[in-house]
């Protein structure tokens, strides 16, 4: 079983309509870096200058990764990664 | 009232791409918040001081600059509360000019967050949206959940489990889908989020945000109209998301923009916030640019308490720029500012406003806002709400047998009238 991770509904015209995407890696940033080399059009959107666009939050199993190991944070299979945005709220 | 949409769509504050008007947040390319964009050259042609003050003094005489299409469906009698001259609180705080907007008596739910709903509601109408919700610390729940009720909408509120009884039953009675989440407030909006993602629902502060603080730029053109179109030199805000503050500022800017205000926004912005949960002051105070989130908020000021503020980077950014500052204070001296507030001005906060008042001394005493200069503190929200922050702080009342006797031993010394 694989790490999923779930693409938010703005995204996924770039996923050919895909809600999730299965990937591999033991870590955040190794799993979204096997989600951009599958669909290289995400990259721009989810990255900036090699680092997560601070208006998105990365999510694993429902825990926010800033509170965890950021990108670094391990990542086993059948673990799902939520990529969110963050602009909410107040 | 002519029904007049100056805004020209939604523009993301990063990049500047303009998006049509639609139930979105964010920038498709980078994330980035969206904002209504107004044709502001066109509002200073129709707009005047004599058109405004003709209207019903409510938030929607300043209608050409909020984002509605039609006429306000939703919260017409929302806004319009006083701006109160506040010399006893002057005289404890030592300074000379002090004045509070009360928003503790907005209609209909005692808080300012009848602005933004009022707005984002009559927009979601717009949009033909018959089911809406929120993610909430509290006075958002009783505001989506009053005027949702009032407007025959369908309504999902989750809050934090944690909240005061007074706000979780003070939505419930409207009849709302109430979802208790057991979480922090960050959590239970990050699960609005997915829900709004997922069904395409109205969430006022999710996907109708843009239109939604919007509303709050009333609370400002009201400060600066009743001290006869003129702005203050000082304000202090509470901050939770972070956007009061910064629609405050803007509405100044606006009045400049559109010709009702001719004396430069000079303004400077102060931010208040509990120390149990102070990403926005620690950012300002330890001069980082991007707020660190704080993950477990700790602290009685419940509607304070967001960890990772929305619009916590631009509200550092302006408090900064305008040459203000920011302050957090402890629960302590939080109910210590209700109490004074309620002893000098017969108002009583809600915790927030506890909050901003002791800010407000803080600043003074730190010599940040200067004794002779003006002031406005802004009060968001109603002391009946949070009462279990107080229970065990004021005193009870004294109790005696109805008898004369028994009432004078209590009060012994005063002089009874002449027989």
């Amino acid at each position: 079983m694989a790490v999923k991770v779930e693409i938010p509904s703005p995204l996924r015209e770039l996923t050919g309509g895909l809600t999730e995407v299965s990937v591999s890696g033991t870590t955040v940033r190794a799993a979204l870096d096997d989600l951009v080399r599958q669909y290289p059009t995400l990259g721009p959107k989810l990255f900036e200058g090699g680092k997560v666009r601070p208006y998105i939050n990365i999510f694993v199993n429902d825990e926010d990764v800033r509170y965890l190991d950021d990108l670094q944070t391990a990542v086993a299979a059948g673990q799902v990664i939520a990529v969110i945005p963050a602009v909410a709220g107040g | 009232m002519p029904a007049l949409d100056f805004s020209t769509g939604l523009r993301c504050r990063v990049c500047g791409k303009l998006y049509p008007k639609d139930a979105i947040n964010f920038c498709k390319d980078d994330f980035g918040p969206l904002e209504v964009d107004y044709d502001y050259p066109a509002i200073a042609r129709t707009i005047t001081r004599a058109k405004v003050e003709k209207r019903p003094k409510t938030m929607w005489r300043y209608r050409e600059l909020l984002p509605i299409t039609g006429e306000p469906t939703v919260g017409p009698q929302v806004g319009g509360t006083p701006l109160v001259r506040g010399d006893r609180l002057a005289d404890a705080l030592g300074v000379r000019n002090l004045w509070i907007k009360n928003d503790a008596v907005n209609f209909p739910t005692l808080s300012f967050k009848d602005r933004v709903v009022s707005v984002a509601l009559s927009k979601a109408r717009e949009f033909g949206m018959k089911t809406v919700g929120c993610a909430s610390t509290g006075n958002l729940a009783n505001s989506v959940a009053a005027n949702g009720a009032a407007a025959g909408l369908e309504t999902y509120i989750l809050i934090p489990a944690s909240l005061e009884r007074s706000k979780i039953l003070g939505t419930s009675v409207f009849g709302s889908n109430v979802v208790a989440v057991d979480g922090t407030y960050d959590e239970v909006n990050r699960l609005c989020t997915q829900i709004a993602l997922k069904y395409g629902w109205g969430f006022v502060n999710v996907n109708l945000r843009p239109y939604y603080a919007e509303g709050s730029k009333t609370f400002g053109y009201e400060i600066a109209e009743d001290l006869g179109w003129r702005f203050p030199q000082h304000v202090v805000c509470p901050m939770a998301g972070g956007a009061l503050i910064g629609k405050i500022h803007k509405a100044f800017g606006e009045l400049n923009s559109v010709g009702l205000v001719t004396q430069p926004n000079t303004c400077k912005m102060y931010g208040a916030q509990a120390t149990g949960c102070n990403p926005i002051s620690d950012a300002v105070k330890t001069n980082k640019e991007r707020h660190k989130p704080v993950r477990k908020p700790d602290t009685i000021c419940k509607s304070l308490a967001i960890g990772d503020p929305a619009d916590g980077y631009f509200a550092a950014k302006l408090i900064r720029e305008t040459g203000g500052w920011a302050e957090d204070v402890t629960d302590e001296e939080i109910i210590e500012g209700i109490s004074l507030l309620a002893r000098t001005e017969g108002i009583f906060a809600e915790t927030a406003g506890g909050a901003t008042v002791a800010v407000a001394r803080k600043l003074i005493e730190q010599g940040r806002l200067p004794r002779g200069e003006e002031i406005v503190l802004c009060i968001t929200g109603n002391g009946l709400k949070t009462l279990d922050a107080l229970y065990e702080a004021i005193e009870a009342p004294v109790q005696i047998k109805p008898a004369l006797a028994e009432f004078e031993s209590l009060f012994a010394g005063r002089e009874p009238i002449a027989a």
